[in-house]
């Protein structure tokens, strides 16, 4: 299509052939054409978001939409009472009592504690798979590649199976929540009180410190938040968000691993080959020269375990059966399908609640992203 | 020339003493202080879920036999193969009544389709936008590829539940828009997308060129971005060349950027290939399998086996299956990559 217009620059090139073929201009009818394929995609991709958008604008509790409306018929017709409405109460009736608030902090809850989790255990393994030789590198790495090959639902069946057989009362959970927090601080202290006799105390160790602080913190609160009514049913880790957290790291583990593994291949070598002649150990390479340099990747695979787990559904919708403990994801579904009788307008509103987050930050991500998806998909 | 090697191992064995056995495992130790976290956590909930699994499979697990401190608990009893059996023979409607319109090669049939159907307009498309969008002096560049990767911003889950709304029976924005194009040739009744059962072509139900509509809606981003950045990577001097030599566009098209743009497709095509084989989203929330489990994928099936049925030994068989395909499908896959790269080599 392109080469009528290339057939002549040969003779213009040494006026106009700044850098690569810089200054080449379309014709009119090819830049016409283009550009109407062009915007026929583009309208294609938008119209679905368009249609979600203006329906999420309508008042709240309309019921369906008559009329094909892509983009809001005037700015005063624009309301965000659907948004109101969603965030008072995001559930129906009869589907249960839960605050917008709750259900968010549960999806984030999940969401990030999984991929916190993934990520900080993936990097080591990462990078002994990266980097470091062991018997059995390349079986353990191939099954962790299989692994990544299996949906997720997979797994589902002995996960649930094995998840509901433990439950233990409330009080010896409460007692397991403030053991954590007592070992936290034991362990900080240590560590701080080694680093002080030998002088070794610097930002790094006191950052360590204060996140660490913070963890016990949690776990103490958390205990205490436990409140132990009379007869009450005992904690079951396969019916909490634990459970579903545990069941969704079996498959964002090894998607950490494969995927930083693909990035830490790329630091070049000659940086530890000139650390390590500097006399470096592993672990200070590890720590020193790796964690920095892979920090972009960290984010990058944190974010996309985040957004994995933020619309997790499948196992949250096995495994909860308290409304309390339902995410997003769960409430989304239940304004969906043909029965459903949520007004549409809810549903959209919603869908944008939940889309906004994460779709912000994959944009911001978009250049580092694609390039570790592509990464992977090139080793794989 | 192996056994040369082995022969000077064994003479500098004997010369100098040979290190301890702690001392040559030290790197491996290293290691596996490394993976140790890691490996813990997986053995624990991903590689013995699956060997559990395997067990699960031959029993009649079922809800009563989860939890042992529950009254009505009974351990779960051994049954061979007769679940694997009862599947491939359609007969779990002997279990729950809700899976008579069950039918494991149908559905197997579907799911490869499916995945083929799909993933051929991702990459053709994908390719095609990507060199349009590749253009010298086009316009707008920029603006055009902000909005094509947003299918790909958007999370999955959310996708699927719009089309599910846009393919509403009444409401829905595509009959809404049909209804304006075709004016009073569109039936009163509005079009029964989802629930049709009828098969409309190739022995398929509407429900499955609505699902083939959203994914293609949803997949080529990802297969445009991945073409683009192994466009922007072929030297500009190789098309010069070629248009001196009296190339169309089009020649130059199939010998140039094609064979160019294939090692970085084959590996996002594999990846495709395998994605949408297990898309549980997108048929789970549209069409839900329906109508009559005509659209039904492994995943969806297996998970309905699970979750609405409760069938834990019969879902674990089904599981069992979906392993034994994808390794084939990533034997397969893995194959032709080697091909590939042996090619371009």
């Amino acid at each position: 299509m392109a080469n009528s217009s290339i057939a002549q620059p040969t003779s213009r090139k040494g006026l106009f052939a700044r850098g690569r073929g810089a200054g080449r201009q379309l014709e009119w009818w090819q830049q016409l054409l283009l550009q109407a394929f062009c915007l026929t995609v583009a309208v294609s991709v938008l119209f679905p978001i368009m249609w979600i958008v203006t329906l999420s604008f309508k008042e709240a509790g309309s019921a369906r939409p008559l009329k094909l409306e892509v983009i809001p018929p005037s700015i005063s017709s624009i309301t965000l009472s659907s948004y109101q409405a969603v965030i008072e109460q995001p559930l129906s009736k009869s589907a249960g009592d839960i605050s917008f608030w709750k259900l968010m902090g549960n999806s984030f809850f999940l969401a990030a504690g999984v991929s916190f989790f993934s990520v900080m255990i993936g990097v080591a393994a990462a990078y002994a798979f990266s980097r470091l030789n062991f018997v059995g590198r390349k079986l353990i790495f191939l099954s962790i590649g299989f692994i990544l090959l299996m949906p997720g639902i997979a797994t589902l069946a002995p996960l649930f199976a094995m998840l509901a057989k433990i439950s233990t009362s409330l009080e010896i959970l409460r007692i397991i929540y403030f053991t954590m927090a007592g070992l936290l601080v034991a362990g900080l202290a240590l560590m701080t009180i080694s680093r002080i006799r030998s002088d070794d105390f610097r930002a790094g160790s006191a950052a360590f410190l204060v996140g660490g602080l913070a963890v016990a913190a949690l776990f103490l609160w958390g205990g205490m938040q436990i409140e132990i009514p009379k007869n009450a049913r005992p904690f079951e880790l396969g019916r909490s968000l634990y459970g579903v957290g545990l069941a969704m790291i079996s498959g964002a583990l090894p998607f950490a691993i494969w995927n930083l593994k693909g990035y830490l291949d790329t630091i070049p070598k000659e940086l530890e080959e000139a650390a390590i002649i500097d006399g470096a150990s592993p672990n200070q390479i590890f720590f020193r020269i790796i964690l920095p340099l892979a920090t972009p990747a960290l984010a990058v695979t944190a974010f996309l375990g985040f957004m994995a787990g933020w619309t997790e559904f499948a196992l949250t919708a096995r495994f909860i059966n308290k409304a309390e403990n339902y995410t997003l994801a769960i409430a989304l579904q239940t304004m969906t399908g043909q029965y459903a009788t949520v007004s549409w307008s809810n549903f959209a509103a919603m869908s944008i609640m939940i889309s906004l987050p994460v779709s912000i930050v994959y944009l911001a991500l978009q250049k580092y992203i694609v390039g570790g998806l592509t990464l992977g998909g090139v080793k794989g | 020339m192996a056994s040369a090697e082995s022969s000077v191992e064994r003479a500098s064995d004997s010369a100098i003493p040979r290190p301890s056995w702690w001392a040559r495992t030290r790197s491996s130790r290293t290691a596996y202080t490394y993976l140790f976290p890691a490996l813990i956590v997986m053995s624990i909930i991903t590689f013995y879920p699956i060997l559990y699994q395997f067990w699960m499979s031959l029993t009649d697990f079922g809800p009563s036999n989860i939890n042992p401190l529950a009254k009505n608990y009974t351990p779960p009893k051994y049954v061979g193969f007769e679940n694997y059996q009862l599947i491939l023979q359609d007969k779990l409607a002997t279990k729950n009544a809700d899976l008579a319109s069950f039918k494991f090669w149908r559905t197997l049939g579907f799911n490869i389709w499916w995945t083929f159907s799909n993933v051929i307009f991702h990459v053709s498309l994908g390719i095609v936008i990507a060199v349009m969008l590749n253009v010298e002096g086009l316009w707008f560049k920029k603006i055009y590829r902000a909005i094509y990767i947003l299918p790909m911003v958007l999370p999955q889950l959310v996708i699927a539940t719009i089309w599910r709304n846009m393919f509403d029976g009444q409401y829905g924005a595509i009959n809404l828009m049909l209804k304006i194009f075709l004016g009073p040739a569109f039936p009163s009744g509005g079009i029964d997308w989802l629930q049709r059962i009828e098969p409309v072509a190739f022995g398929l139900p509407l429900s499955y060129f609505a699902m083939l509509i959203a994914n293609i809606w949803l997949g080529w981003p990802f297969m445009t971005i991945v073409a683009t950045g192994a466009l922007q990577s072929i030297p500009k001097e190789l098309y010069e060349a070629a248009s001196i030599d009296g190339a169309t566009g089009w020649n130059k098209f199939w010998t140039i950027t094609l064979p160019l743009l294939r090692p970085a497709m084959v590996p996002a095509t594999i990846l495709g290939i395998i994605q949408t084989f297990n898309l549980f989203h997108v048929i789970y929330f549209i069409s839900g399998g329906g109508p009559l489990g005509q659209t039904e994928i492994l995943v969806t099936q297996a998970y309905k086996l699970i979750n609405n049925n409760s069938l834990f030994g019969i879902g674990a068989a089904f599981s069992v299956f979906i392993f034994i395909i994808l390794g084939c499908i990533s034997a397969i896959t893995a194959r032709i990559s080697r091909v590939a790269e042996s090619y371009d080599g």
